[in-house]
């Protein structure tokens, strides 16, 4: 099952190799990794995305905590959180079919952020599933590159206020 | 604040935590170190090869219980570190090693000796550093050895290239670390405490399981009185050996692989273990689905990720061994368990460590049984690995915490010669045997050097079969007797010792046993014997890999199927 941790660690050198090279080492499976600085620079926020059952989860989350540099593991709560993934695709794009990709990329609320002569890139920005979606179609014109940030994620803040008084 | 050279404030720190030795080997990178040292109220021992300081440092930490530092230059001095900061990894031993590295302008550049020991030291230390600028160098030598010694004990390695250590900042020692990220937890949870108290409190037949984390955290008084008052029998791991007096009625000694067969019928049968500073390692365990099939599991362990890692716990307590037994114990009933300890006393009768003696050749058991007798509680054993480790913790009865001190995780041949170093330095008063094979002694042999050159007076003794024996008994047991690699050239170690300015003695009759040992532990001064065994002669009982524990091969069985094999022929 797929999982979504949120690891703040200390914004040092070392810190990303120390994390991945936990994975690997104790053979754990992940699927994404993300690390920027937070609202505190001395700190970064991970976004880790691994596969595991219940009991690997447990070891995955005990041994991230044995190191030093890790602060604070929070799981977040698939139903209660907001997930992001970017993806910039280069897609096959004659002049013939710009406006039907163009339609494509407007109903998934992309945006084009260049042009060229038989080329046309879009950025995309959403949850995984999404993005999935998109790609799928743009294979349809034939894509020559894609780059994907992997997932980076928050959980939502639980305001009873906010949600009455909107 | 006075200005200091890195280096002066490398010693400045050193002498703050109270550091009395290092073990360690120069190199270009360290001179400024050196230099400094040279003139400091802390001895050096000047190792032959930085494995061997590695491991000295390890065995001055398990046997004195104080912090063990090593250092080495940059390079190829840096990787030589590694096998024995994995073997402190692996049995969480407090060191300390500090490494030599290339300047901070050319690191990245393949420059000369430049290695990443800190990428390299990774997976095999509890955390590492690099020191970029002067002014953070004592404030990470303080980090270092925090890190250290609380906690779940580990080594750190702290790599300080040359320029910081002949650059200059002001030198203050800070009282305290501030690590948000690294908060051990001491105490367990109370709650959790009255529940496994219950839990002992109504068990029929408990077994107390203790390793390594009773006597990392001194406990070992405390779960002597907690085994006394509840009457519950006790087994260890390798790493626990010394943890609980094995003389006394309630000891079942070691269990696992060459654990006692009463050990590992008393698990079996067990209907609660009480797993205290353990890990439940699979030379322990076996085969996990069948072990301990009716027994409900405490562990007591101050690494949360222990927890549940290799077996299922149902009573967690997360604490420093100590503390916790502290609060366990009043409320642990005492219960006579008659029955139980009927039952375990019939197990030792019928089914004791055994061999068979041999008035001509030289058993490796005999030996150690007469070492046990001819030596007195302030003997400190250490081991190599393979065959003669195991000897040793069967047949040697250990009655104190840090009196055995051997690579229990990695297993690392070599590791004993050194390791004896550092444990006699750390007990000059003491009496330091090294208990070695004769293909593991040749790992490291390079340290008779340091040995005779500081006249430590550890006496080693090579259990000398001529093969690799550990695994020449798996190829005859599992491989068809098909000794792929296993059978040993030797020199003459007699000779060899000799040459190192070190007394030696060679025996290969029972007759001369006793002679020897005594001779042996009489002389004041490094000595070496050099014991020739039978060949063949392999350790048992024996749980063969992935089998469950409680079943063994043992000696006789062994001997019977040998015989039906021959009338069938």
């Amino acid at each position: 099952m797929r999982h979504i941790l949120s690891v703040t660690v200390n914004n040092q050198p070392a810190v990303l190799a120390r994390i991945s090279g936990l994975f690997s080492r104790r053979n754990f499976n992940i699927l994404s990794l993300n690390v920027g600085e937070t609202e505190l620079p001395e700190y970064s926020r991970m976004t880790i995305v691994v596969e595991a059952n219940t009991d690997t989860l447990e070891q995955v989350k005990k041994q991230l905590y044995k190191l030093i540099d890790v602060i604070k593991i929070t799981e977040l709560n698939q139903s209660n959180m907001i997930e992001r993934d970017m993806a910039i695709i280069k897609v096959n794009c004659g002049k013939n079919q710009r406006s039907q990709v163009i339609q494509v990329v407007d109903v998934f609320r992309g945006k084009v952020v260049d042009f060229s002569l038989d080329t046309i890139t879009v950025e995309i920005t959403g949850d995984e599933n999404k993005i999935n979606a998109f790609i799928e179609i743009m294979k349809d014109f034939g894509i020559k590159e894609v780059v994907r940030t992997g997932i980076v994620a928050i959980d939502r803040e639980m305001n009873n206020n906010v949600l009455t008084n909107s | 604040m006075p200005i200091h050279s890195g280096a002066r404030i490398f010693v400045e720190s050193l002498l703050r935590e109270k550091v009395e030795v290092v073990f360690g080997y120069p190199g270009g990178k360290v001179i400024p170190l050196y230099d400094e040292l040279y003139d400091a109220p802390i001895k050096h021992i000047l190792v032959r090869h930085e494995q061997g300081a590695a491991h000295a440092a390890d065995g001055y930490a398990r046997s004195t219980g104080k912090v063990g530092v090593c250092i080495a230059t940059s390079g190829p001095g840096a990787t030589n570190l590694v096998t024995g900061l994995a073997t402190a990894y692996m049995d969480s031993v407090p060191v300390v090693a500090f490494t030599g590295q290339a300047p901070t302008s050319l690191i990245g550049t393949d420059s000369f000796q430049e290695i990443d020991i800190r990428g390299i030291t990774l997976p095999v230390t509890k955390h590492n550093y690099m020191v970029t600028n002067v002014k953070d160098l004592a404030k990470t030598i303080k980090e270092a050895f925090y890190i250290a010694r609380t906690g779940r004990p580990g080594p750190v390695l702290v790599d300080l290239p040359v320029d910081v250590l002949k650059s200059h900042a002001d030198f203050m020692y800070p009282q305290s670390v501030n690590l948000p990220g690294y908060q051990p937890t001491y105490e367990g949870n109370y709650m959790q405490i009255k529940l496994a108290a219950e839990a002992i409190n109504t068990s029929q037949r408990p077994v107390i399981f203790a390793g390594g984390g009773v006597i990392n955290s001194n406990a070992s008084e405390e779960l002597t009185n907690m085994a006394i008052k509840g009457r519950i029998p006790v087994v260890t791991s390798l790493m626990g050996l010394g943890a609980f007096p094995e003389d006394h009625e309630l000891s079942l000694k070691m269990l696992g692989m060459h654990g006692t067969m009463y050990a590992n019928y008393a698990i079996s049968e067990a209907d609660l273990i009480i797993g205290i500073g353990v890990r439940f390692d699979d030379r322990v365990t076996g085969k996990l689905e069948t072990f301990a099939p009716y027994a409900k599991i405490i562990h007591i362990d101050i690494d949360p990720a222990e927890v549940n890692k290799n077996v299922k716990v149902d009573i967690p307590i997360v604490g420093n061994a100590k503390n916790v037994l502290d609060k366990l114990i009043p409320l642990i009933k005492a219960i006579e368990r008659k029955e139980w300890l009927e039952k375990i006393k019939e197990w030792k009768r019928r089914f004791p460590l055994n061999y068979e003696y041999d008035d001509n050749n030289i058993k490796p058991q005999y030996l150690i049984e007469k070492l046990d007798e001819l030596t007195d509680e302030n003997t400190l054993i250490v081991t190599e690995v393979g065959q003669n480790q195991m000897w040793a913790a069967q047949y040697f009865h250990f009655s104190k915490p840090r009196s055995f001190i051997t690579s229990g995780g990695l297993g690392t041949m070599g590791y004993g010669l050194p390791a004896s170093m550092g444990v006699q330095v750390g007990n000059p008063n003491k009496t330091v045997i090294n208990i070695s094979g004769d293909g593991s002694f040749q790992m490291n042999l390079q340290e008779l050097a340091t040995i005779s050159s500081n006249r430590l007076p550890v006496k080693i003794i090579i259990l000398n079969n001529g093969t690799l024996g550990m695994v020449r008994q798996w190829q005859e047991l599992f491989f068809d007797e098909r000794y792929s690699g296993t059978i040993l050239e030797n020199p003459d170690f007699v000779k060899l010792a000799q040459a190192y300015g070190i007394k030696s003695l060679r025996i290969d009759q029972t007759n001369d046993v006793e002679m020897a040992l005594k001779e042996v532990l009489n002389y004041d001064g490094p000595v070496l014997l050099d014991v020739i065994i039978p060949q063949d002669e392999n350790v048992f009982p024996m749980v063969p890999e992935g089998a469950s524990i409680n079943e063994m091969l043992e000696l006789k069985k062994k001997k019977r199927e040998k015989e039906k094999q021959g009338e069938v022929a």
